[in-house]
């Protein structure tokens, strides 16, 4: 690989691992989601973001060339390998939980996308333009339960509000660019990361309001899936979701 | 509306036995199901983007949803069409560029959704006005949730007959 194939490497793994752990935290909702609907949204936002997972990678992989299709990168890295945000990998809790961070997500994601739609790699720019119709649901409903919350019973406004509390630390990575990133940044195929601040702030901060919900005081920032240092949370989730290809290596069906 | 390949329009450098391969796939490919919603082909459904006559022919098809597990099935179905239709060893690619859209699905695809009992997506153009109840006809409706049993649908409900219902999302 050139020096830019690295970075890309590295840029679209991060993409694509943040996605895909997203994805699979989602999938454990299944079957245990507050209502029937719920159940059904949650588990098609985390089909989407396997959808989006599975491109990323497979791009990842294609541009290493060194043989490894979406599949191994997903199933065969262990955690120090893996760049996903720290964000996604943080457990569902309750609904409010899963839901704060989705909002946080996803909004950063739909204008990380609009960015990635005109990168100068033509390839990101069609994984993004194909996702954002999909992203824009996710953003509408994480925004949705925000404000029900919220707005809703005592109880569950003081739900809302601690999960927004809570997942704050975790949200400055998503704006940190590293040297990676500033190069892609200077040849056009990545997004500065900093510049996306103001305009996900103001999102997030409109809807908080609209929820009743002080945005919450800067915390210390929490960071380093960027080098692979993740919260204690990742392991587990790649014990479950990679089992099948420890017990039974290259198995296929 | 299906979008036909470049290569359709330039008939005067294609032989006759290739357009007739060429009618004889998109014929088979027209008999594909969907696997979830079957009442649809996937030419109604918009999704072939270009066909190769070869031979081997080459099929390809844009994804509707990014993480539609029908995708893949779609593809073997269409491998499995062709080689019955005489076609044997097709390759299926898939093309994500332009990125598929509800406008693509075919007038009578989107007939054969209603009488099915879904809803059809409206053109995204001219987005407004009400999803009407596929059975009674009904403007009087009313979204349930924006996710359903699959990528691709939405849950409504009827304020007038009272029957839910499936609306293809707009994409």
């Amino acid at each position: 690989m050139t020096s830019q194939q690295q970075d890309l490497f590295e840029y679209a793994t991060r993409l694509g691992d943040s996605a895909l752990i997203l994805g699979q935290r989602l999938s454990e909702w299944c079957g245990h989601s507050p209502e029937l609907e719920l159940d059904m949204a949650i588990t098609n936002l985390s089909l989407d973001l396997i959808g989006q997972a599975r491109l990323l990678l497979a791009l990842a992989g294609e541009i290493e060339g060194a043989g490894r299709d979406e599949d191994q990168l997903a199933f065969l890295r262990d955690a120090l390998d893996f760049r996903c945000l720290l964000l996604v990998e943080q457990p569902n809790g309750d609904w409010a939980q899963t839901i704060a961070r989705q909002f946080f997500f996803s909004a950063f994601q739909q204008l990380q996308f609009q960015a990635l739609s005109q990168s100068a790699d033509a390839r990101l720019a069609a994984i993004a333009t194909k996702a954002l119709p999909e992203i824009a649901y996710h953003v509408r409903f994480a925004a949705d339960w925000v404000v029900r919350l919220g707005d809703g019973t005592e109880e569950s406004h003081r739900r809302m509000a601690a999960a927004i509390d809570n997942l704050w630390r975790f949200t400055d990575e998503m704006f940190l660019p590293d040297a990676v990133e500033e190069r892609l940044t200077a040849a056009g195929i990545a997004p500065d990361a900093t510049a996306l601040k103001a305009g996900w702030l103001a999102a997030v901060t409109a809807t908080l309001g609209e929820a009743g919900i002080a945005v919450p005081a800067p915390h210390r920032p929490v960071v380093g899936s960027r080098v692979g240092h993740h919260s204690e949370h990742l392991g587990h989730i790649l014990s479950e979701m990679q089992f099948m290809q420890r017990a039974y290596p290259n198995a296929e069906w | 509306m299906v979008s036909l390949p470049e290569d359709d329009a330039e008939d005067d450098a294609v032989t006759n036995s290739a357009t007739a391969d060429t009618d004889a796939i998109w014929a088979a490919l027209a008999e594909v199901a969907d696997p979830e919603v079957p009442v649809l082909s996937v030419v109604d459904l918009g999704i072939v983007r270009a066909v190769e006559a070869g031979p081997p022919v080459t099929v390809t098809i844009s994804p509707t949803y990014t993480g539609c597990p029908a995708t893949e099935i779609i593809g073997t179905l269409i491998r499995e069409k062709l080689a019955e239709a005489g076609f044997p060893g097709a390759t299926v690619r898939q093309s994500i560029v332009p990125p598929w859209t509800t406008d693509w699905i075919s007038e009578e695809g989107r007939a054969k959704l209603k009488a099915y009992g879904i809803a059809p997506p409206k053109p995204r153009a001219a987005n407004s006005g009400p999803i009407r109840c596929p059975r009674c006809d009904s403007p009087n409706t009313k979204r349930v949730s924006e996710f359903g049993s699959t990528p691709c649908k939405a849950l409504w409900r009827c304020t007038d007959c009272l029957e839910p219902f499936d609306h293809f999302k707009c994409l």
